[in-house]
Parts: structure tokens; C-alpha cells; sequence
């Protein structure tokens, strides 16, 4: 493989990364969110589709991509809503729940979505940030979707917020131990709920993405798990939302290692390159974890560090 | 409202005596002997993906003009037992004489199964699987030489391309897409014998991620016409757009996604056998058990070419047309090479459409980048 | 609370979320301008009105009763493990790839091999996600996840690759059995064996659970490892065992689907049965019997789905919101559970009644 070859699947990879995992960014700094507040909301996949569904649709009935974006937000907050309210009760399981969310969010939306497979309507633009350069890879690279910046400003934002601001505080003392939040006299519940509806709309402008820029079509086969993946993203990035960028970006960029691998001609083996992100994570997990002291990071509540 | 039904009823059976008059007077004795028929459309995917699932439809919604036709379809039924009940209710408690089972991989074990299960019901499934002996009488397969329309793709595209690089994303590497990948190149190389075509395999029927990410990939290498063979290619052709290339359709008409990139299309055309199927079931005629057809039988056609088409890809493309719809040409004419050298068709053998040999195709030809 | 008012809140409140669910989901289609009436009674016919739709219904419940297993059984060990289509799948592949390395004899001896192999394949592959848990730390939820996305593109790449049978040209599948292996319909019925092995294994894991030693060693672990661990009851042991059998549940159904339905293993065979195996289970709150009623509601709903989509055109996804209706409620239905006991019924009329005694 000569070096124009390496170059070419690196540049493609980095693309990728940025195209692939705009949507994985989202999804992660929301569950990020939701975690740090003591509860798994495995209903972020349904909340991905149905964002992305709503938020074509308003863009292709209004006219307008932004509207569609805030649509995007908006049906994922709702949707994280009724996770938020629901898992609140007593005995019910927040995991159960997200699986039941799942379902519901995915059947709406390709209920609903049933008349918008056909039209086109109008997507989100983007940067040419390598308007400078002569290779069409390293434009294509550069190519950053509006999304993106937005992305990376919430990640700094969060791990800021969560460490300087009350909201950020109570936020993380409601996942760490929601006695001692009581004892200051806090609703768990408010902040809980409050921190999966926000979390929620954060995943919905993943969607939004998936919907509006990239694939920027509407149908059933959009989304392959990015939901449920997140889940996996959030442990990856130990609940850091500025390493859930780094995380979001490798995932993406693993996702175009196999097109771009076979543009330059080494075929074969895709499926096996579309198990190393899962194997990945699963193997840092298993060389990380251990079973005497609880996983660096973890919100004490989420019963997800053992 | 009770009333009114009544005498709309009244209505419709008046209207109906007059009518039925009126045929007695001039028609043909054949026209009297139709009789309604229920048939039944499955569907893999969704109606509408402009694909694949779309071309079916399509033949069903022309289906459904017709007297005396009763269509019900159901879509989203995935090649599991599914399917299997799904056919079973239309025959049990829909009452359909005629089945049309889309998906390819719909035939075994379910249609089969079913088929067995129903000998009086007839089933008609695309995908040109059934063999004589193996398989029941009451099944049978249409199924269409697309690779025609491919190779025509292949042709304008050749004139079109200017980085002679042309791409293909397809879904797995089977026969029938091997077929169109090197229709598709051998009709670009007539043109220009220095063109390739990089091929990249999503590994599955709709994966649009995927799909977008082998576009843009494939861009980024200097590739300037696309073409595709997955189920809805509507993502294909829009990221395509989007990157200023021109694309070549397939299963259905995208034109209207893309009008300034889509420069021509490879479409099936299945009420053609979808009718002789309904024809052969209301006549009570024995079941079709292996039709396919290519252009000249009208099994397939092709997309009107776009704006951006130049005279002269159009009129070579027409004259390979013409030669194709008198019978005159065969794509797979010796000699021809695969990409690792080696000769797959021999100086002098030229293979027709019903050449066993390409039923099995496992190669990919000279100037085709990438490998199954 | 006495056990009549348990077993009286066990039946009625997962009927009311049911029911609760049919009504939202009347009144959805309405809004679409679909008449709610024709739409239940549709519902109804097609999952239990004539023999055809009751054996459809059978039909689909089969392999939910046993996903619903894999689920349930590690849950009643404590552990949330929702890889079931992972061992489903790695079930499915053992017994396709079983004649490649060995014939088994013909006949239901051979099935039985094969069968055994996939269990034998599931099993191990929840067992490495108990293991996990155990011993590393790592949270089943997360690695049973993993395991299944990596367990459906090995699957992919073998079945499509090293596997694939040489004259499955255009439907990539591994070579397909033998007749003599393939599991037939019970008598002249439509249905297949299958649904006496779900029913089979789900009254043998409620045996097990409730009648012998070591069932009750593992709920113990379940409610309180801490507990479990100071009475001296190994408790990796335990959980490991729950999660091999809750995989081999699985892992049978994969082989199930093969010999039963596919013949041979292909990309068809991946169809996300093994996640709604885990609404199942949660809905009969991890009781083995209660997945036997649960699933064949489900079954009966997917296999109304087909006819509301022939007779009334409504769109294939409408069942998965009548579905995702159904659980949400049935799930959130659970937070009455010990709040419907006739003294707390006469509290909610009588304004001096007496304060609820603390409840969990």
C-alpha cells in the first residue's frame, strides 16, 4: 500500500469521524448527562430515531433546517420526559424502561414518519474549512457540518458546568448520593428528571444530524444502534463529556474505516471491521474494571460501577 | 346515512345491470370470462423507498387499475416465519388466489413451505430461484435481465465521467450484483477502455449510514459517476448530488431527487410479468413457472436521461438500446478478463441473457477495483 | 399483605396496563382517522379470532418464551443481562456449523446434538458476560450489549464467508441441514415444536427457581449478594450458573429458528427477537410461568399486525407502538403494586384514614 493509499484511508477515517460521529457526540453528552444524575437511559436509541424523524419532518414542512433542529430537541426532550417521569415511580426499572422507550420512540416514529421516506427537504449546511486546499480528500475532511462545533462547544460547556456551577453540583451530587442531596433539602427526583429531558434534547439534535446532514434522508434503516451504543460510549469516556468527544470520534471514524479501506482497494472483512469499536470498548472495560473497588468516574447511583 | 347507503347501493347495481348490458352487446367472449381475483403483494422493506421495494409496488398500484382485481399488500415482513404467516393469512383469511412474495430471499424455505402447504394456490415469486423437479408446481419465478439497464448506465456514464473513475457501492457480493457491477463497467469501458469502477460493499441490503460513507469515500478518490445496487438508493443519490457528481440510477426513477446529477437509470418494469402471472390465474391457464425477460421483452426499462446528458451519450446509448431490443447484442461477449487477469469468457463464445454460466458469476471483470 | 391480595394485584394490574394500552392506542389510530372499534376487534381476530390466527399467534410466541429466559434467569440472580440476541444468534451458528466439523446421526438423536451444541454455544456466551461481571467488575448490561453487536457481525462474516455454502449463490447461507434433522409441525397443526420447548423450558426454570436448593441459592443471591455472601453460598458460581442457563435458553431458540424455520443459518435469522425477549421478561417481572401468557400476547399482537395492515392499510409500525404502549404501561403499572390492598382503597375514599404503614 503505497503512501498516497495510506494518506488517502487516514484523511478518510478522520471525515468519518467527524461525519459518523457527530451523531454519536450528541447521544453521548445526553446519556453523559442523564448518568451523571443517577439514571441509564437505554431509550436514547428510540429518542435518536424519533428526533431524527420529527426533525425532517418540520424541516421539509417548514422550509426550514433550523426549525427542523429545534424540532429535533424538542420530540427528544418530550420523549426523555416521559422516561424521566416514569422511571421515577417506584419500582420501576430504569432499564426496563429505556428498552419499553425504545420500542415506543422507534414505532412512532416509523409511524409517523411513514409519509416523509419520499420527499427531500432542506439539510443543514456546512464549513468548508479546507477551501485552502487542492486535495479533494482534505477538503472533504474538513468538511464540518453546523452541528459539530455546537457538539464540541456543549462538551467543554458540561465538564465545565459539572464541576463550576450549582446546577452541575446538584447535578452530580443527585447521582453520587441522593441522601446527601436530600439532606441539602433537594428533589432527586426534580433534578433527576430535569437532567434526562435535557439529556434527552441534547441526543435529539443527534438526530437531527442523522435526519438533516448526514446520511440527510429520512427511513427506517437510520439509525444501527447509536442509541444503545452510547451507553457503552458514556462508560468508555468514564462520564467525561470532553473524552465522550474523543470516544464519539474514534467510534465514528471506525465506522468509515471499512469504506474507506475498500475504496483503496483492500476488500474483505467488513463485518469483522464493524465488530472492533464494540470489541474495543469491551476490552478496555474488562482491563479497567475490577471488581474490588468501584469504576473511576462512575455516579454511585447508577449501579453501573458495581 | 342509513338511506343514503341504500340507495347508493341501488345506484351501483343499476349502473352495474346497464354495464354488464353493454358488454353483452360487443365484447369479446374472453372479456365476459373474467373473474375477480384477490392477489397479494409482500414486501420486504417500505413501499416507497425508491427502490426496490418501490419498483414492486409500482406494479401493484398498476395492478390495481385493472377490473375486477382485488390487491392487499403488506410491507416490512422480514424473510423469517413472518412471511410465512403472512402468506398463509392472505390465503386463509384473505381468500387470494395469487401470491407475490418479493423479497429473494423470501423463496427458501418460506415460499416453498407455504407452496407446498396451499397446492391450489399459485405463487409468483422475483428472484428467478425456481427449479423444475425441486421445486412445487404452484410456485414459480419472474425475474428481469437488469444488467441490460446497467450496461446502458455504464455507457452514458462513460461519456460523462471526466475523471474516468466511476464507483459502484454495493450491498454483498452475489451473482446478480457481480452481474451489474461488470454490466455496468464493460458498458463504460466500450466507451473508453481506460475507465475503472472502485467497488464498495456495504455488506447488507439498507444500511444508509454506510451508504453515505462509501459515496463520500469514494468521491474523495476522484470517482465522478456513481452507481449502486442496494434497496433504496435514494441516499446514494443524494450525497452524490450533494457532492456534485452525477449519478446512474437503478431499481426505480430517482430523478426527481437529483435532477441536475441523475443522468440515466436501470428500472424493472415487473407489471409485465406481474400481469402475465394474473392473466395465467384468472384464465385458470397453468401457472408460469420460470419467466424473465430483459428490455425487448419489457421486463425492464430505463430512466428518460437528465438535462446534463450530452447528444452523444445519448445517441450511442440509444443505438445499443436499439441493438439490444432486436436481440442483436450480448453483453458478455469473449473475450473478457476479471481483474485478476485470468479469462472468464473466451475469444468468440458470447453468452446470451439465458447463459447458464452468469447465473453463478464470481468474478469481477478488467477494471473493476475491489474484490467479493 | 397477604398473598390473595398479591396474587390479586399480580393478575390485575399488568390486565389494566394492557387494557390502558388498547385504549391509548384507539384512540392514536383515531387521530390518524381510523375507526378505534374496527381496529380492536382486527386486533382481536387476528391474534385469537379463528384457528389460523391462534397458531400464528402460538407461532411467535415460541421463541420469545425462551429469549424472555435469558433475561429472567441471571435477573433472578441479580444480574441485568440483555445480550440475549447475541446468545441467540452464537445458538443459531453452533447448530448450522455442527456438520461441518461432525455429522451428527439422522434422525431426532441428531437434532437433540444439535440442539445441545446450541445451548451448549448460548450459555457460554452469557457465561462470559457473568464471568465478567464476577470477576472483573465489568457491568453485564454493558458487555451482554457488546457481545451481542460483536455476536451479530461474527455471525455475518462467517455465515456470509468461511461457512457459506458454496451453492448459496444469491442468499449467502451456511450449508443446510439434513432432512432427517429438521423439526416438524406438532400433528396436522401449524405450529412447530418449538412451542413445547418454550413452554417446556419456562415451567422447568420455574421448577428449578422455586423447588430445588440450588433455585433458592440463587434468588437469595438475587436479593442480596452481600447476604448470600455471609451465609456462605458461592455466589460466582451461582451467578454464572443463572447465566448459562438463561444463555442456553437462547442459545436453544437459535437452534430452534434453524431447524425449525431457516434450515440453514443466514442473514434472516437476525431478527431482534432476542430484545423483545427482555420486555417479556420484565413484564412477568422475571417469573418463568407469567412469560408463557406475556409472550403469547405479544405473539398475538404481531400476528394481528399482519391483517391490520391487509384489511385497514394501517402501516406494519403501528404494532410496535401498540407494543411500546403496552410496556410502558405494564412497567409503570408496577409503582401501584402494594398500594392496592383493600385498606389502602378505603384511604383513598375516607379522609381519616389511617396513614399507610411505610411500604417499599
Amino acid at each position: 500500500m503505497d503512501i498516497d493509499a495510506i494518506s488517502s484511508v487516514v484523511l478518510a477515517i478522520l471525515a468519518g469521524a467527524i461525519r459518523v460521529g457527530t451523531p454519536f457526540l450528541f447521544v453521548s453528552l445526553g446519556e453523559c448527562l442523564t448518568e451523571k444524575a443517577g439514571r441509564i437511559n437505554l431509550g436514547l436509541e428510540g429518542v435518536l430515531v424519533i428526533s431524527a424523524m420529527s426533525s425532517f419532518g418540520v424541516s421539509y414542512l417548514s422550509g426550514s433546517a433550523w426549525a427542523g433542529v429545534l424540532a429535533g430537541a424538542g420530540s427528544g426532550a418530550l420523549l426523555a420526559l416521559l422516561h424521566g417521569l416514569a422511571s421515577s415511580l417506584r419500582r420501576v426499572n430504569d432499564i426496563a424502561m429505556g428498552v419499553a422507550i425504545m420500542m415506543l420512540g422507534i414505532g412512532l416514529a416509523f409511524y409517523l414518519g411513514k409519509p416523509l421516506i419520499q420527499p427531500q427537504a432542506p439539510t443543514l449546511g456546512s464549513w468548508s474549512l479546507g477551501f485552502w486546499s487542492d486535495s479533494p480528500q482534505l477538503r472533504s475532511a474538513l468538511e464540518i457540518n453546523a452541528l459539530f462545533p455546537l457538539g464540541v462547544a456543549l462538551a467543554f460547556l458540561m465538564s465545565w458546568a459539572f464541576a463550576n456551577t450549582r446546577w452541575g453540583l446538584l447535578v452530580r451530587m443527585v447521582g453520587d448520593s441522593s441522601d446527601a442531596a436530600r439532606a441539602l433539602g433537594t428533589s432527586v427526583t426534580l433534578v433527576r428528571t430535569l437532567a434526562t429531558t435535557a439529556g434527552g434534547a441534547i441526543a435529539g439534535l443527534g438526530g437531527a444530524s442523522l435526519s438533516l446532514y448526514y446520511p440527510g434522508s429520512w427511513n427506517e434503516g437510520l439509525s444501527s444502534g447509536q442509541g444503545l451504543i452510547a451507553v457503552a460510549l458514556v462508560i468508555f469516556a468514564r462520564w467525561r463529556p470532553v473524552a465522550c468527544l474523543g470516544a464519539a470520534l474514534l467510534f465514528g471514524g471506525a465506522g468509515a474505516l471499512g469504506p474507506a479501506l475498500q475504496s483503496v482497494g483492500i476488500t474483505g472483512y467488513y463485518y469483522l471491521f464493524n465488530a472492533v469499536p464494540y470489541a474495543l470498548t469491551l476490552l478496555i472495560l474488562v482491563l479497567t474494571c475490577s471488581p474490588h473497588r468501584v469504576l473511576r468516574g462512575a455516579p454511585a447511583e447508577l449501579g453501573v460501577g458495581r | 346515512m342509513h338511506k343514503e347507503t341504500w340507495n347508493r347501493r341501488e345506484l351501483l347495481l343499476g349502473v352495474g345491470a346497464a354495464g354488464i348490458g353493454a358488454l353483452g352487446s360487443g365484447l369479446p367472449i374472453s372479456a365476459l370470462a373474467q373473474t375477480s381475483i384477490t392477489v397479494g403483494f409482500i414486501y420486504v422493506g417500505t413501499r416507497d423507498d425508491y427502490g426496490y421495494n418501490q419498483a414492486h409496488a409500482e406494479s401493484a398500484a398498476e395492478l390495481k387499475k385493472l377490473p375486477g382485481i382485488k390487491v392487499i399488500e403488506e410491507e416490512n415482513v422480514p424473510e423469517t416465519q413472518s412471511v410465512q404467516r403472512s402468506m398463509q393469512g392472505m390465503i386463509s383469511q384473505d381468500g387470494a388466489a395469487l401470491i407475490f412474495p418479493t423479497s429473494f430471499g423470501y423463496f427458501n424455505p418460506h415460499v416453498v413451505t407455504v407452496a407446498q402447504r396451499n397446492p391450489k394456490t399459485r405463487f409468483a415469486h422475483c428472484g428467478g430461484l425456481w427449479t423444475q423437479g425441486k421445486d412445487p408446481a404452484n410456485a414459480g419465478s419472474y425475474f428481469g435481465y437488469i444488467d441490460e439497464g446497467q450496461y446502458l448506465n455504464g455507457v452514458v456514464a462513460g461519456h460523462m465521467s471526466k475523471s474516468k473513475k466511476l464507483g459502484f457501492i454495493a450491498a454483498k457480493p452475489i451473482p446478480q450484483v457481480m452481474r451489474n457491477i461488470n454490466a455496468f463497467t464493460l458498458g463504460a469501458r466500450s466507451v473508453d477502455p481506460s475507465i475503472t469502477t472502485t467497488v464498495i460493499f456495504t455488506g447488507d441490503w439498507s444500511l444508509p449510514v454506510k451508504e453515505a460513507e462509501a459515496t463520500n469515500s469514494l468521491a474523495d478518490q476522484g470517482v465522478d459517476v456513481f452507481t449502486m445496487h442496494v434497496d433504496s438508493p435514494k441516499v446514494i443519490v443524494e450525497t452524490a448530488a450533494r457532492r456534485r457528481r452525477f449519478v446512474c440510477g437503478y431499481h426505480a426513477d430517482q430523478s426527481k431527487l437529483a435532477p441536475q446529477a441523475y443522468l440515466t437509470g436501470a428500472e424493472w418494469n415487473w407489471i409485465t410479468p406481474v400481469k402475465a402471472m394474473v392473466e395465467a390465474a384468472r384464465s385458470s391457464k397453468t401457472h408460469p413457472n420460470f419467466i424473465r425477460g430483459g428490455l425487448k421483452e419489457g421486463f425492464v426499462k430505463t430512466s428518460p436521461y437528465g438535462a446534463m446528458v450530452t447528444p452523444v451519450a445519448r445517441k450511442n446509448a440509444d443505438d445499443v438500446k436499439a441493438r439490444m431490443l432486436k436481440g442483436e447484442f450480448n453483453i458478455f461477449a469473449g473475450e473478457i478478463k476479471d481483474n485478476t487477469g485470468k479469462v472468464v469468457v473466451a475469444k468468440g463464445v458470447s453468452l446470451n441473457q439465458t447463459a447458464i454460466e452468469l447465473e453463478s458469476m464470481n468474478y469481477l471483470v478488467e477494471g473493476v477495483i475491489g474484490r467479493g | 399483605m397477604n398473598s390473595i391480595t398479591e396474587a390479586w394485584e399480580a393478575l390485575l394490574l399488568p390486565l389494566l396496563a394492557i387494557v390502558g394500552a388498547l385504549i391509548l392506542f384507539g384512540l392514536f389510530v383515531a387521530l390518524a382517522g381510523y375507526n378505534a372499534l374496527e381496529v380492536w376487534m382486527l386486533l382481536f381476530m387476528g391474534a385469537f379470532g379463528d384457528a389460523f390466527s391462534l397458531q400464528n399467534t402460538l407461532l411467535r410466541a415460541a421463541p420469545l418464551m425462551l429469549t424472555a429466559l435469558c433475561m429472567a434467569l441471571p435477573a433472578r440472580a441479580g444480574l441485568t443481562v440483555i445480550g440475549g440476541e447475541g446468545a441467540l444468534l452464537v445458538g443459531a451458528l453452533a447448530c448450522a456449523s455442527v456438520p461441518y466439523l461432525w455429522q451428527p446421526p439422522s434422525g431426532w438423536f441428531g437434532l437433540a446434538f444439535l440442539l445441545a451444541a446450541s445451548a451448549a454455544a448460548g450459555a457460554a456466551w452469557i457465561a462470559l458476560a457473568g464471568y465478567l461481571r464476577q470477576y472483573r467488575g465489568v457491568n453485564e448490561t454493558i458487555s451482554s450489549l457488546l457481545l451481542s453487536y460483536v455476536a451479530v457481525n461474527v455471525f455475518k462474516h462467517l455465515v456470509e464467508g468461511p461457512l457459506r455454502d458454496p451453492s448459496s449463490l444469491n442468499k449467502p447461507s451456511t450449508l443446510a441441514l439434513d432432512d432427517s434433522w429438521l423439526m416438524g409441525s406438532i400433528g396436522t397443526y401449524d405450529v412447530h415444536w418449538g412451542l413445547v420447548w418454550g413452554i417446556g423450558a419456562c415451567v422447568a426454570a420455574s421448577i428449578w427457581l422455586s423447588r430445588t436448593t440450588h433455585g433458592f441459592a440463587t434468588r437469595v443471591v438475587g436479593g442480596n449478594a452481600k447476604a448470600a455472601g455471609l451465609v456462605g453460598l458461592p455466589a460466582h458460581k451461582l451467578v454464572i450458573m443463572a447465566c448459562c442457563l438463561g444463555g442456553a435458553a437462547a442459545g436453544l431458540a437459535g437452534g430452534i429458528e434453524i431447524a425449525a424455520v431457516h434450515r440453514a443459518a443466514n442473514a434472516s435469522v437476525i431478527a431482534g427477537l432476542g430484545y423483545t425477549g427482555i420486555l417479556v421478561s420484565f413484564a412477568a417481572r422475571h417469573h418463568p410461568l407469567a412469560i408463557i401468557p406475556i409472550a403469547i400476547l405479544l405473539g398475538g399482537f404481531a400476528a394481528a399486525g399482519s391483517m391490520l395492515q391487509r384489511r385497514l392499510g394501517l402501516p406494519d409500525a403501528s404494532v410496535q407502538v401498540l407494543l411500546g404502549f403496552v410496556f410502558v404501561l405494564i412497567l409503570t403499572a408496577e409503582a401501584a403494586r402494594g398500594r392496592l390492598g383493600w385498606q389502602d382503597m378505603r384511604a383513598w375514599w375516607s379522609p381519616s384514614a389511617q396513614p399507610l404503614a411505610g411500604r417499599a
